[in-house]
């Protein structure tokens, strides 16, 4: 009797469990064993986390599930039946929709024809767009998630493309969904409207998996959670039972403290002075609208907005990636305007590009010639003729080592890297070279606790040695942390300055950060100092 | 002068305009499909080339013209695929491959025409016959515009057409809605499960396809034979009028007819004291020319806020 009781349960166990991956170990061509007889699981009705460490194996698993990469080892198991996942197609028929972390939008096309691309509704030869903005627009108020579907997806802000990702999975009928990262980009307010979406769905009997290196957004909106850590599970956790400090804990291995300790600022001379800058973007569009401002050496002056309101085009201008038009910026009293991007470098400017694989990187060299890149002709690394191999190498080891950068070898191209391994590359490089001035665009995107401990802290190690420090960043938290100051920017001008970042909310950071609220000309004008 | 605007406004150069407008706008449309799916089709000269010749040989062999346009659109489709199987199988760069084809287009033809037809420069050997002239009822009657609209070669209709169709397939169809999103964002495709090598696959078929109609209309209609390199750089001109015509159809249509218009132009001038090679001069100066139009017009446009800033400083 007792055993038939347990069978009961045992059977009933094993089918709450809708989807169950097992054993699965990949091998990547180049050796790498990015995945280890991991075991994942998720519940019918479930939001399940997925998190570790940069390089820890977790978009592999997930490219797995959703038919992009194949495992070497490993069955998946749908509803109790065995299933092969060869391709996106494949996964898509069995209800599996992925939310990349990149947009996977046309943007010229308009949020009904990318909602059907691939599956158009037909008549005739033509596609039937009527039917399918109807179709979107019923898809858009079941779930709540609001879009025009008339409108060209290149005029959408990101808050609306990630909605139009996620109707783009529910209407190829995905009830397992997986988001890689999606907060990364969202203002508070837009995080919160996504996981009253997400609650939704989960109430609508839809599974979700969920991807994020930011803790407390698992501990707010999850059911149960999965750490791996080196191409392992360490385990999977009811997320009541398990506190923050915990998860980064079973992530690293080791105590994480996200708060930086730091010493007030105590800024000295101007290094960076941005006077009355207008910049036209390449569609004719004025992205930054006459703004003023200054960096001190050894403060950190912080750029909070939704991206896509100028800082990018702000960030280029003064890295020299774009040419200046209107006004003027100077960086410790040169005028950049005539100099080249190399000239702006040996002013002591260093750059970490929001966009690490256009700007950052050469994918396809290795570690330690990335690492070289804006030293190669410093006679240090070079002598008369001929490079210096045995320094070179002793200059990448250590930097691989000291920002634990994850590897086989410096010869290993940057490509094969994770995500969050590559940040790292850029970030080593250009804090490797005594910066003046700091322009850290996203510097944490991507990145694990531990690495953005690391870096945040030597963020503010280099401030103290007398860097100015201009931080530009998505992550609300990492701006108010690690600023001392901060500008708002909405549509391309400045809505507010904040001398001490410590008196702020965010909340109020939010309403300027959306344009609702905004300072008068002369409370904005304190950002410029003499 | 005055012989200069006898010349352009007469009926016969507005007939030209048409007649030798139609090879490039087939080159156009080819260039515009390519380009839509995001591989760009600079073989579209040689192509052409191989495709004349084709044209040739098989309606000499066959005696029959429709045959001859039939196989020289299937060869220039052929060679699409040649160039998609390079570039999206085995991974060439589709631009070296694009110029591959065209220098083996060029000694190749030579080559197939000594041995068909005897002769390294012409196929004037062999009977080759051309697509037939049509007479448009109706409109032949009004006065000038009849003379400059009616009587052209079937293919120079066919031209004009395919700018309708090529409107209708990538703007309307499913097919070119995949085309235009492989374009622009290839991983957004793959996630949705289109296919991207397919959709190039297609589009370099058609694109060479096109440019076999192309070819066809040069050694079949423009003039009843082949002759070594007999297309003379209106592949290229096509591209230079798909670029300048805004990848859009209607756009291509136009500045294929302005690269006509200057084409025709140097034919007419001939015949007035001018020399030759500087008559000949005239379209290719016409491309560079366009093609300084249609960056400096990118520019004006920050020019233009340049001046409303220096206003408004005034003020
Ligand atoms: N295409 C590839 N070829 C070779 N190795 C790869 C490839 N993609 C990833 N790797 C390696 O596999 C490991 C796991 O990478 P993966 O992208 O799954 O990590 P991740 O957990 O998603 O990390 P992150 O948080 O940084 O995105 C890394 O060590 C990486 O170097
Ligand atoms: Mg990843």
């Amino acid at each position: 009797m007792e055993t038939a009781v347990f069978i009961i349960k045992g059977e009933l166990l094993m089918q709450s469990e809708l989807l169950s991956m097992n054993g699965i170990t990949k091998v990547y061509p180049n050796g790498i064993v990015a995945n280890e007889s991991v075991d994942f699981s998720i519940r019918k009705g479930e939001i399940h986390a997925l998190v570790g460490e940069n390089g820890a194996g977790k978009s592999t698993l997930m490219k797995i599930l959703f038919g992009l990469e194949h495992p070497e080892e490993g069955e998946i198991i749908l509803n109790g039946e065995q299933i092969q996942i060869s391709s996106p197609n494949a996964a898509i028929d069995h209800g599996i929709g992925m939310v990349h972390q990149h947009f996977m939008l046309v943007p010229s096309l308009t949020v009904a024809e990318n909602m059907v691309l691939g599956s158009e509704p037909k008549k005739g030869l033509y596609v039937n767009l009527k039917k399918a903005v109807a179709e979107t627009k019923e898809l858009a108020e079941k779930y709540n998630l609001i879009v025009d579907p008339t409108a060209k997806i290149r005029d959408l802000p990101v808050g609306i493309k990630q909605k139009v990702e996620i109707l783009k999975a529910l209407y190829r009928g995905a009830e397992v969904l997986i988001l890689d990262e999606p907060t990364a980009v969202l203002t508070p307010q837009e995080t919160k409207e996504l996981f009253e979406e997400l609650h939704l769905l989960k109430d609508q009997g839809n599974t979700i998996i969920f991807i994020s290196h930011k803790l407390h957004e698992i501990k707010e909106l999850c059911d149960r959670l999965t750490i791996m850590r080196n191409g392992k599970s360490q385990g999977v956790f009811n997320v009541s039972d398990v506190s923050e400090a915990d998860i980064s804990r079973l992530m690293v291995g080791r105590d994480v403290i996200l708060k930086v300790e730091k010493e007030d600022a105590d800024p000295g001379d101007v290094i960076l002075d941005v006077d009355k800058l207008t910049v036209i973007n390449d569609f004719g569009k004025q992205a930054v609208n006459d703004i003023s401002f200054s960096v001190r050496k050894g403060e950190i002056l912080g750029v909070a907005g939704v991206e896509g309101n100028g800082q990018g085009e702000l960030v280029e201008i003064i890295t020299g990636l774009k040419q200046i038009h209107f006004g003027d910026v100077r960086i410790c009293g040169n005028n950049i305007k005539p100099l080249s991007i190399k000239e702006i470098r040996n002013l002591g400017t260093c750059h970490i590009p929001e966009d690490r694989m256009t700007y950052g990187v050469a994918e396809s060299l290795d570690i330690e010639q990335n690492l070289l890149a804006d030293k190669h002709d410093s006679p240090e690394y070079t002598g008369k003729f001929l490079t210096k191999p045995k320094v070179i190498r002793e200059n990448s080891l250590k930097l691989i080592e000291e920002y634990k950068i994850k590897c086989g070898s410096p010869l290993q191209e940057v490509k094969m890297l994770s995500g969050g391994n590559i940040q790292k590359v850029v970030v080593a490089r250009e804090f490797s070279s005594s910066p003046q001035l700091i322009i850290a665009d996203q510097p944490t995107r991507g990145i694990d606790v531990g690495a953005t401990e690391f870096i945040r802290k030597r963020l503010v190690e280099l401030r103290d040695q007398g860097s100015a420090v201009l931080l530009v960043s998505a992550d609300l938290n990492e701006v108010m942390e690690l600023s001392d100051s901060l500008i708002v920017m909405y549509g391309g001008e400045i809505t507010a300055y904040i001398k001490d970042t410590k008196s702020l909310n965010e909340e109020e950071l939010g309403l300027y950060m959306l344009g609702i609220n905004r300072q008068s000309p002369e409370e904005i004008g304190r950002a410029i100092h003499v | 002068m005055s012989n200069f605007f006898n010349i352009i406004f007469s009926v016969d150069f507005g007939y030209a305009v048409l007649r030798v407008t139609t090879p490039i706008l087939f080159a156009a449309m080819g260039a515009l499909i390519s380009d839509k799916a995001g591989v760009i089709n600079i073989a579209l000269e040689g192509m052409m080339l191989i495709a004349a010749l084709t044209g040739v040989i098989v309606s000499a062999l066959a005696q029959s013209a429709g045959l001859g346009l039939l196989a020289a659109v299937i060869m220039g489709a052929l060679v699409g695929m040649l160039l998609a199987y390079f570039a999206l199988n085995l991974k060439t760069d589709v631009i070296l491959a694009a110029i591959a084809i065209n220098l083996i287009a060029m000694g190749g033809t030579v080559f197939v025409l000594f041995v068909v037809g005897g002769d390294k420069g012409i196929s004037s050997s062999l009977p080759s016959l051309v697509l037939p002239k049509v007479t448009i009822p109706l409109i032949n009657k009004i006065p000038v515009l009849g003379s400059i609209l009616s009587g052209h070669n079937i293919l120079t209709y066919g031209a004009f057409l395919s700018v309708y169709l090529m409107y209708i397939f990538i703007y309307k169809t499913p097919l070119g809605l995949r085309i235009r999103a492989v374009g622009e964002n290839p991983h957004a495709a793959d996630s949705v499960g289109i296919s991207v090598k397919k959709v190039q696959y297609i589009a370099l078929t058609l694109s060479g396809a096109l440019a076999g109609f192309g070819g066809a209309y040069m050694s079949m209609g423009y003039v009843s034979w082949f002759s070594k390199n007999m297309t003379a750089g209106r592949g290229f001109i096509a591209l230079a009028a798909e670029a300048m015509g805004g990848a859009t159809p209607q756009g291509a249509m136009a500045t294929s007819l302005l690269f006509g218009f200057f084409d025709a132009l140097s034919n007419s001038l001939q015949s007035l004291r001018i020399p030759a090679e500087f008559v000949q001069m005239i379209p290719y100066l016409a491309t560079v020319i366009g093609l300084v139009i249609y960056a400096a017009s990118k520019t004006r446009q920050i020019k233009r806020i340049q001046a409303q800033k220096e206003r408004d400083a005034q003020l």
